[in-house]
């Protein structure tokens, strides 16, 4: 067995040297990723060691880096694209929408569209404006698309490589707040399945959910609570489309009371469809109504402001809180 | 006066071609005048023999007798909607029969013209405009991409497909098939850059019909549109868009550069949409009767037509032939279409994924349950 222990960033750089490796039709491409190895430097090394027409420094517009995406994975290629930042992906949302998402179905399966999109996401690095967005609903919300979160460097190691080997497209949000948090990874292991939500934290009173950053702010939450004798389940997402729900039932089922989590706005956020979700499946279980913890229905704000925009410990035990009241 | 006024006041006959706001516009690339007379031009040649001749002349024929029956189907109310090529049969027969087989075409939706020349079945189109499904041809077979709806979005994919040509050490080019108005558009705009940057094998093929539904080419672009190459770093070409040949020898010119690493080359074929721009449209709102009269002194096949008759190449027979041959295809399209099964409605679900989604499948049997419900009550 050799585990490394690794942060997330890191990870990424490995899992895609890996995939890159394991087949030679992965191509990168981006602003910045070939020399420079990216602004966050999750691609360093990779131009050096395999060049720069499978690591791909682009012209600057992101609509041609998807576009021409689809074409390369119309020719067989496993484009994987690098978004710089989350609120540059937009000038790229008319090819993700319209065509990266709709090529498998409007050619009934004879044109598959194995890209990767990979973007930063979310807030809390004290960034300009459009530097800490959280775009994942507008992905979700597109048939033909699939959206992960990672949270964990196991989970960034396995889950970039997962996503390259799969079939359809995926967009891919990295955590960039926890780029620098640092885990153990087992390269030997075997991993789990890409669209799988997984338990982190066992409890009994309340179920909270998260996936990417907030994870780590929910098992805080867990943390805290439990000083004060209160038992929280936290259940990492991994998967916010398909969503992987099954476990969520069976948790709420148990506790009666779920607290959804994300830095992105509440209105029609995930959380939304998690609640009718949940109120549709358990909804004899419940004893307080799904509660969502979130962002305001705001321009993400100036970086002072953000701490009081985010979802923190705090704001997750106040949600905890009401529901244990209701 | 204003520049303003006299853009509106001057009625040009022939729009872009004589614009006073424009610089000096060089000839076009012809090689048939509308006359009909074969012209040489210092440039471009073109090596074809009398069968090829009648050939082409045949794919103009019958691409029109097609176009003719779809929007008279569609007037029947058996298409949706249908996108007529009329006008620009040379255009997309000469840039289609330029393509070798292992070329790639990437056309926008009104591109019937192409894929005739791929060997697409017609039926396989009429199946989209009926609404039967998004194109029903296998684009990696006949080498010919889905249409694309979204204006201009095709001349990335194009371009990236060149890029796997390039690294795959293909011997292959491909041809990105686009508009007037979709010069306007960034992603038009970002694919010559990409295209240029990596010098990638693609021929942007423009077919300026004058007209972005209701909006002229005055209103898309202040110079003629193949200079715009020069910008991006790649030559740019006026071809006569109603000349079969020229366009053919162009486009060629245009492919065999990018297979031998040259790069991009943009391809103006200047030419008229003589119909509406879709069935739903009514081009008398915004255009003169007088112009179209004008373009039609300038039809693509009637000066083949003229060439071959006058120069002996082909005879009465030959055209009464081809003639009874797009009766025939008529026929067949308009059979093959009355006769088309509404598809499953299952069929929504089954291709969304490669790999499906528990909640697709989900839905799936919710459907077939709730369809299944009114069973017997004579739906």
């Amino acid at each position: 067995m050799s585990t490394e222990t690794l942060t997330i960033g890191k990870a990424l750089n490995l899992g895609l040297r890996k995939a890159m490796e394991d087949d030679a039709k992965v191509v990168l491409m981006g602003e910045d990723i070939g020399k420079l190895g990216g602004v966050f430097r999750i691609t360093d090394g990779l131009q050096k060691d395999f060049g720069d027409d499978r690591v791909v420094d682009t012209p600057l517009a992101e609509a041609g880096i998807l576009g021409t995406a689809v074409g390369l994975a119309m020719r067989g290629y496993r484009p994987v694209c690098e978004i710089q930042f989350d609120g540059f992906v937009f000038p790229a949302y008319n090819q993700i929408v319209t065509q990266v998402a709709k090529i498998h179905a409007r050619s009934r399966g004879r044109l598959p569209m194995p890209i990767v999109i990979r973007i930063p996401f979310g807030g809390g690095i004290g960034a300009v404006e459009h530097h800490s967005e959280s775009p994942e609903a507008y992905f979700a919300h597109t048939a033909g698309l699939k959206v992960v979160a990672v949270s964990t460097p196991p989970d960034a190691y396995w889950g970039i490589q997962q996503a390259i080997a799969h079939p359809d497209p995926i967009v891919f949000l990295e955590p960039k707040r926890r780029y620098w948090e640092k885990g153990q990874v087992d390269v030997d292991a075997t991993p789990d399945p890409l669209f799988a939500s997984r338990v982190v934290r066992g409890g009994d009173d309340v179920t909270v959910l998260a996936y990417g950053p907030m994870v780590k702010t929910a098992l805080q939450a867990a943390q805290a609570a439990a000083e004060e004798g209160r038992s929280l389940e936290v259940i990492d997402l991994r998967t916010v489309s398909p969503l992987d729900l099954a476990p969520v039932f069976d948790s709420v089922r148990r506790t009666g009371r779920c607290v959804v989590v994300h830095e992105a706005p509440v209105t029609l956020g995930l959380g939304s469809e998690i609640a009718a979700r949940v109120t549709e499946e358990c909804f004899h279980s419940l004893e307080a109504p799904v509660l969502r913890v979130g962002g305001y229905d705001t321009p993400y704000p100036p970086s002072k402001l953000e701490e009081e925009y985010l979802p923190d410990l705090d704001r997750v035990l106040d949600a905890v809180d009401r529901s244990l009241g209701f | 006066m204003s520049t303003l006024s006299q853009t509106t006041e001057v009625v040009d006959p022939v729009p872009g071609a004589g614009a006073p706001h424009l610089p000096g516009q060089p000839d076009l690339v012809q090689l048939l005048t509308p006359e009909g007379e074969r012209v040489e031009h210092p440039d471009y040649s073109l090596d074809v023999s009398d069968e090829e001749l009648r050939q082409l002349y045949r794919d103009l024929a019958l691409v029109r007798r097609w176009d003719v029956e779809a929007t008279a189907l569609q007037r029947q109310g058996e298409l949706g909607i249908w996108a007529s090529l009329l006008g620009q049969e040379a255009a997309q027969v000469g840039a289609g029969r330029a393509l070798a087989a292992d070329d790639m075409a990437f056309p926008t939706y009104r591109e019937h013209g192409v894929a005739w020349t791929r060997g697409v079945d017609p039926l396989h189109v009429m199946s989209l405009f009926r609404g039967v499904d998004q194109g029903g041809w296998d684009p990696v077979a006949t080498h010919f991409n889905l249409y694309t709806v979204v204006i201009g979005a095709q001349t990335l994919h194009a371009t990236g497909y060149a890029m796997g040509l390039q690294r795959d050490g293909a011997e292959s080019a491909t041809l990105a098939f686009l508009g007037d108005g979709a010069t306007s558009q960034g992603e038009v705009n970002e694919a010559m850059i990409w295209a240029a940057t990596f010098s990638a094998p693609v021929a942007f093929f423009c077919q300026n019909n004058q007209y972005a539904i209701s909006v002229p080419i005055e209103r898309q672009s202040r110079v003629p549109l193949y200079q715009r190459a020069a910008g991006f770093g790649f030559p740019g070409v006026r071809v006569d868009g109603n000349d079969v040949l020229a366009v053919l020898a162009v486009t060629r010119a245009a492919l065999a550069a990018a297979r031998e690493g040259q790069g991009p080359t943009f391809i103006e074929a200047f030419t008229y949409r003589m119909g509406a721009h879709t069935t739903s449209d009514d081009p008398t709102r915004y255009r003169l009767a007088s112009e179209l009269e004008e373009w039609k002194l300038r039809d693509p096949i009637a000066r083949l037509k003229a060439h071959l008759s006058r120069s002996g190449i082909a005879d009465a027979g030959f055209f009464a032939s081809v003639d009874a041959e797009g009766d025939e295809l008529a026929a067949r399209i308009r059979r093959g279409t009355l006769e088309m099964a509404d598809p499953a409605g299952t069929e929504i679900f089954d291709h969304v994924y490669a790999e499906q989604t528990p909640e697709l499948v989900r839905q799936r049997e919710e459907f077939v349950a709730y369809h299944a419900g009114f069973e017997g009550e004579g739906h």
